[in-house]
């Protein structure tokens, strides 16, 4: 059984220069990094060039890159994800961007029949070494479609890497990591946090692992496993619990696939209580598979069965109603007493 | 205000020899004796392939195979005008093509028997393995052309698929980033009329294929896919636009698939034999081979040594096939990521203990 425990990344750490950036700038700086460092690596998508991405994501890079590295494509999901395989199989390695993942469906046969599958089809002859960007999940009361959370479907299937960071310099970090990553990575970032708060970023070249988790919080009662935009909300019903003397550790995934077990199985295994939260409907969802983890690895240290604070079986309600369906830090903190008082 | 013609556009088919074997000599590409007896031998490397793996299929030992006989000459006129540089991306009917373009035949074979080595191609052959879900590729094939175009490459993309795939979505958005970022790319639909039992009147209510083409902003044309010289004149023109920046071309080889969709099919099911009878009149193969006769550069014996000839080279193509070591067990997660995570190699013991017992 593996036995690692959680990577804590500090700033201090890398002892560089650091500028403060909100997510959707660090994204924006990991982009440019890489095209500096990198000739081949592009930019394609709807709205990426002069107008800079609908969230700004790729903004002042079509002015830096022009329009040959910066590719303002046609309005095809299927298309741009197609092409960019094309082209990652030909030299390259583009950073698609797929506007909102609601949009992904029309995408989804080129990223798992091809993108994903490259590389074991041809035994290694060809690699697909692309970034799939995406903005995901609910919060900003946006319209139909805008606010899904699909990363279960990624997860479940084998060839693709699913990135999901929760601050600044994650997002940057790992960001660079998957452009240089030689096989495909699915990256979604949570645009509910995209500019709600701003981290000291390291300048240049800053690289975070893919895998390895992060431990957002220490504790010793109860562990709360999130990603994306239920990771400050996991830290906030902390806080809130530790108001009752109440330790809550909070492990940020940052890496759906591959999943770092070691670190779940290790903070579980001491604090013997679990509560994952995840945007994302229950049924079948990532959650599911932590807690089938938890059940094989620690059940001889469990104190209550792991509990799923999650979105809903539903589609996802439209923004006047978005806020009772979205996990929020009130939810968290009832199911981790319900986890305490079992 | 005046109602104007804001476009029009003429959609050309080119035939170049008839059935009889007779020639347009003012049609007819330059080709010399030896180019056309190569065009001969692999189509008929094509046909003799196809019935052995039709064979090897019934006797148990190939997996499905999609049967190439009568598609010969769109194959054929096509690779025989392409360059070293430029790529292929196939449809999965692409045998002779493939092979002629760097694929080794037991490779190939090794696919349809069920192995992934069947899809890993010698290193630099500008190959893509094969697509199953059908349309697929097309996007792929602009992405190809966009990477030649920008990397200013004098080569081109060919790109095939079926008269049945051009329903798919990824044909429109295929050809349309083709044509939005004139890339060096040129479509070649194989009509053959049939998408396993669906006649082409089910795909579209279109004229002709080719004519689709318009729609894109760069031009179509058709031509009789079972004349190998009309599928090389128009390939060779086309191809020759792609690689100086003239953007892509669509062209539509009206052909006939004259087996069975694939060994898994029975086409009597749904077809008329009278309609097979029919194509059969216009065999790719007895076409150019009337041709050649015509020019007295073939007869009985010449053509009974290429028919042994062919069949050696397939034997030889099946006994390196059938030669293959099995892959070990391992391989199953052996090349999922390029470096193998510890979930996958967790799983890899596991069904290695498994294989052990």
């Amino acid at each position: 059984m593996s036995t690692t425990t959680a990577v804590e990344t500090t700033v201090a750490e890398t002892r560089r220069e650091t500028s403060r950036r909100t997510l959707v700038q660090a994204v924006r700086d990991a982009m440019a990094e890489a095209m500096r460092r990198d000739p081949s690596v592009l930019v394609m998508g709807e709205d990426v060039g002069p107008n800079g991405g609908v969230f700004r994501a790729t903004e002042g890079l079509y002015e830096e890159f022009g329009p040959e590295r910066v590719i303002d494509t046609p309005l095809a999901e299927s298309g741009i994800v197609g092409t960019a395989i094309g082209m990652a199989m030909t030299g390259w390695r583009p950073v698609v961007e797929i506007q909102f993942m609601g949009f992904v469906y029309p995408a989804i046969n080129q990223i798992l029949a091809h993108a994903a599958r490259m590389r074991n089809r041809t035994r290694g002859r060809f690699g697909v070494p692309m970034v799939i960007r995406m903005p995901y999940g609910g919060g900003i009361h946006a319209p139909e479609h805008h606010s899904e959370s699909y990363e279960a479907l990624f997860v479940h299937s084998p060839g693709i890497k699913v990135v999901v960071p929760s601050t600044p310099a994650d997002a940057k970090g790992l960001l660079l990591e998957a452009i240089f990553d030689d096989d495909p990575v699915l990256f979604l970032e949570p645009k509910r946090i995209y500019r709600s708060s701003r981290d000291e970023v390291p300048e240049g070249s800053h690289r975070v692992p893919i895998g390895p988790a992060r431990l957002a919080r220490k504790g010793r009662d109860v562990t709360l496993i999130a990603w994306g935009a239920m990771v400050p909300q996991a830290l906030a019903a902390a806080e809130l619990l530790a108001r009752d003397g109440v330790e809550a550790e909070v492990l940020d995934l940052r890496t759906l696939d591959p999943m770092d077990r070691g670190a779940i199985v290790e903070s579980v295994g001491r604090t013997g209580r679990a509560v994952v939260v995840h945007e994302a409907p229950r049924q079948a969802g990532v959650g599911a598979e932590i807690s089938a983890l938890i059940m094989e690895r620690c059940l001889l240290q469990l104190l209550a069965p792991v509990r799923r604070v999650t979105g809903f079986d539903t589609v996802m309600p439209l923004a006047r109603m978005e806020r009772l369906y979205l996990p929020h830090r009130d939810r968290i903190v009832a199911a981790v007493r319900e986890t305490l008082e079992f | 205000m005046p109602v104007m013609t804001i476009h029009e556009a003429v959609t050309r088919r080119l035939e170049v020899l008839a059935p009889d074997g007779t020639v347009d000599e003012a049609l007819m590409p330059q080709l010399d004796r030896e180019q056309v007896e190569t065009m001969h031998r692999w189509m008929l490397l094509g046909r003799t392939l196809d019935a052995k793996a039709i064979t090897l299929q019934r006797q148990g030992r190939m997996g499905t195979w999609a049967s190439l006989r009568g598609q010969e000459a769109v194959q054929v006129g096509a690779v025989a005008a392409m360059e070293d540089d430029d790529w292929l991306i196939p449809a999965f009917r692409e045998h002779v093509a493939m092979i002629v373009r760097g694929v080794p035949g037991e490779t190939l074979l090794a696919y349809w028997a069920g192995d992934e080595r069947g899809s890993a191609f010698p290193p630099g052959t500008r190959v893509f393995p094969v697509p199953v879900p059908v349309g697929s590729q097309f996007p792929h094939a602009a992405g190809v052309g966009m990477s030649l175009r920008m990397r200013g490459e004098q080569a081109v993309a060919v790109a095939f698929i079926g008269d049945g795939s051009t329903s798919e979505g990824d044909f429109h958005e295929g050809m349309n980033f083709a044509g939005v970022f004139r890339a060096n790319t040129v479509f070649i639909v194989q009509n053959n009329q049939w998408a396993i039992s669906v006649p082409l009147s089910r795909q579209t209510a279109s004229e002709t294929l080719a004519q689709r083409a318009w729609g894109y902003g760069f031009p179509g044309i058709q031509v009789d896919g079972n004349d190998v010289f009309a599928v090389y004149a128009a390939c060779r023109g086309a191809f020759e636009r792609a690689r100086t920046g003239g953007g892509p071309t669509l062209i539509e080889a009206v052909t006939y698939r004259m087996g069975d969709h694939t060994t898994a099919d029975d086409a009597s099911r749904y077809r008329d034999p009278e309609e097979v009878a029919s194509w059969a009149q216009r065999d790719p193969l007895d076409r150019l081979r009337r041709f050649m006769e015509g020019r007295g550069w073939w007869d009985d014996t010449r053509q009974a040594a290429a028919e042994t000839a062919a069949a050696e080279v397939v034997e030889e193509m099946v006994a390196r096939m059938m030669a293959m070591e099995p892959q070990p067990p391992r391989e199953i997660f052996g090349h999922m990521f390029a470096r193998m995570p510890e979930y996958l190699e967790e799983q890899a013991s596991e069904l290695e203990r498994e294989v052990e017992r």
